[in-house]
């Protein structure tokens, strides 16, 4: 179950963050942007060259005894943050990356919209929706 | 322009204005409620729960209203306790509320409600794929045609897409936010490709015109406004004229040739007639139209039936020829379309906010019964959309004053019988009229459609030069992130 998922935009702001419970916000809100030095230290490790699904896919960014940060970026260098509750029966890596996929799919449906200037903040309600949706069952 | 009249009247009336303010809650949580009643389910529920809010009594009988119209209703019932009786008369025969005409009670309307009442149930299990004539979510077949030719105008190939950014620059004209905008476009860019089909390009379009008449806009699209909904139904135009016929048989059936008689007899007819339950029967007509016109409409009728029916237009030149359409017409505002057979009351919605940013006489003047005007005015305002507009935004303007005639004659043709007989006479002048300003129009319209041809060309060449434009800015851009230090990511 996430409890936070962000979008990070290339320049690192974000572009959507939304998290629960909601007294929790600005801890998550943190974590994203400490998470995000670890994005950057995963990606400029990998080659420019890759492109595959798998290098999209950061994987466990780091853990704490609350939760886990997991990475996603896309080619646009735009970046997808979740945090999940560790206390949850660690969601195996299948899911994870079923879950940014979906984020990716929904990212892309935002994308196509001709009046999203890109850089804007998301707010489209299929966006919306399709993020609570996995922050409540965690998909 | 039409537009900008109805918000005027709208709000240069305070009390039409407070109705209007209790109204729009009403209408929303109308929407969910109508969602409800389309299902069939709970209509009694929602009623009660709106009751405490809507001030008008008729409010909760217009939540068990089919949905969509319901909201119609609602802004009417409450514009009805403002206004005179006629107004609330001829409004709820266009919700065909039954439950609404008969919270208002007085009037000998409602018996006409009433019947439409038990109508509207019939209807609303049928609903599901019966037009429903108040359905504002539902495309008449005048809108479908004006959307189809607006497609045309952007893309000649029917099967083809629309692209992105052609389709905002053509949306943006329609002067919505855009927020709102990107949200209709999510909500009828159903396969998300970017582009939009033709069934997609009409919802989105509906869509427009149905939030520029003020109706808020669904939480999801409508079933109505489904691409695959919309195949079929370009496959079968007629289908919303037999659906209606077939369920409505009771109303509709005698209705319409009454109203097609009321019509081009009572374009004349005594305003005193306006307490007639007509709308009722109205409503059943022509469904879909209701949108845009309704909105206008009702505004309108306000300002109309508060001016007395004034002279706020020119007197209506003629009856529009075709007693079909002005039925139709009449029944979205009354207002609006029913001097033109083509555009549907929310054609001029659209094309009002097209023509704003335009040229916004040019629809106004146009369709004027001098029809002389039109010509000049269409070559000034040269938008490509013009064509139509001219058409129906004058028809729309002109209208008032017809559709005080027409409001007229809503009510008297409901009660049909007698109020048919002073109808008659009218009628003969007002077709000659209507011949002559056919053929004004006509030939306005062509002209139109050539200062739109050299518009649209000249739309696209700009539009390339933008495309090129941003092409070269894309490269700088690359450019510039290759020379930037590679630690910055």
């Amino acid at each position: 179950m996430a409890v936070c998922i962000a979008v990070i935009a290339k320049e690192n702001y974000p572009l959507y963050i939304r998290s629960i419970p909601a007294e929790h916000e600005l801890k998550f809100h943190y974590t994203v942007h400490t998470s995000l030095d670890v994005v950057d230290e995963k990606v400029s490790a990998m080659g420019k060259a890759l492109v595959d699904q798998r290098e999209l896919y950061l994987g466990l960014l780091y853990p704490t005894e609350d939760y886990k940060v997991y990475g996603y970026v896309t080619n646009s260098k735009v970046k997808f943050v979740m945090v999940v509750d560790s206390s949850n029966t660690a969601l195996r890596d299948n899911e994870i990356r079923s879950m940014f996929r979906k984020l990716h799919n929904s990212y892309t449906d935002v994308m196509c919209n001709p009046f999203y200037n890109p850089g804007d903040r998301i707010h489209s309600r299929a966006f919306d929706n399709m993020v609570t949706s996995m922050m409540v069952q965690g998909c | 322009m039409a537009l900008k009249n109805d918000s005027e009247i709208r709000y240069s009336n305070p009390v039409e204005f407070h109705g209007m303010k209790c109204q729009i809650p009403y209408v929303t949580m109308e929407k969910n409620s109508f969602k409800r009643v389309d299902d069939g389910e709970k209509q009694d529920t929602m009623s009660p729960t709106m009751s405490p809010i809507s001030s008008p009594p008729s409010s909760p009988s217009n939540y068990q209203r089919v949905p969509l119209t319901y909201g119609y209703g609602k802004l009417r019932s409450g514009m009805d306790q403002i206004h005179a009786a006629p107004y609330e008369a001829r409004q709820l025969a266009l919700q065909q509320e039954g439950p609404t005409s008969g919270s208002h009670g007085p009037k000998p309307t409602r018996r006409q409600t009433s019947l439409i009442r038990s109508l509207s149930v019939e209807r609303e299990p049928q609903e599901s794929n019966s037009n429903y004539p108040d359905d504002p979510w539902r495309i008449t077949e005048e809108q479908r045609e004006y959307y189809i030719n607006q497609f045309k105008s952007l893309q000649p190939d029917l099967s083809s897409f629309i692209s992105g950014s052609l389709a905002k620059n053509f949306f943006t004209k329609s002067k919505l936010t855009i927020p709102e905008l990107s949200y209709i476009w999510e909500l009828s860019d159903v396969d998300c490709d970017g582009a939009l089909t033709l069934p997609e390009f009409c919802a989105a379009f509906h869509l427009i015109v149905a939030r520029k008449n003020g109706y808020p806009l669904p939480e999801s699209l409508p079933q109505t406004l489904q691409p695959d909904y919309l195949q079929s139904a370009f496959l079968k135009p007629k289908r919303d004229c037999a659906l209606f016929d077939s369920y409505s048989e009771s109303m509709s059936v005698n209705q319409q040739p009454r109203d097609l008689n009321r019509i081009e007899k009572t374009s004349l007819k005594e305003k005193v007639d306006l307490t007639a339950p007509a709308q009722d029967v109205n409503i059943d007509d022509k469904p879909a139209l209701k949108i845009s016109s309704m909105d206008e409409a009702m505004p309108k009728d306000v300002s109309v039936d508060t001016a007395a029916k004034p002279g706020l237009l020119p007197p209506p030149p003629a009856l529009p020829p075709r007693p079909f359409v002005s039925q139709v017409l009449h029944h979205n505002t009354s207002n609006d379309s029913v001097s033109q057979p083509k555009p549907p009351g929310q054609l001029p919605s659209y094309s009002d906010f097209r023509l704003l940013e335009q040229t916004d006489q040019v629809s106004e003047i146009e369709l004027h019964p001098q029809l002389t005007r039109t010509p000049s005015q269409t070559e000034e305002s040269g938008s490509p959309v013009k064509k139509d507009l001219p058409p129906s935004k004058p028809i729309r303007r002109k209208l008032r004053p017809e559709n005080q005639i027409m409001e007229n004659q809503e009510p008297p043709s409901s009660v049909s019988g007698p109020s048919t007989v002073p109808i008659v006479k009218p009628h003969a002048p007002v077709q000659k009229q209507s011949s002559k300003q056919k053929k004004a129009i006509q030939t306005a319209i062509r002209k139109n459609k050539e200062a739109n041809a050299v518009l649209a060309r000249l739309n696209s060449e700009l539009q390339q030069q933008l495309k090129e434009v941003h092409q070269e800015r894309i490269a700088l851009e690359n450019q510039l992130e290759q020379l930037r230090p590679v630690t910055v990511l």
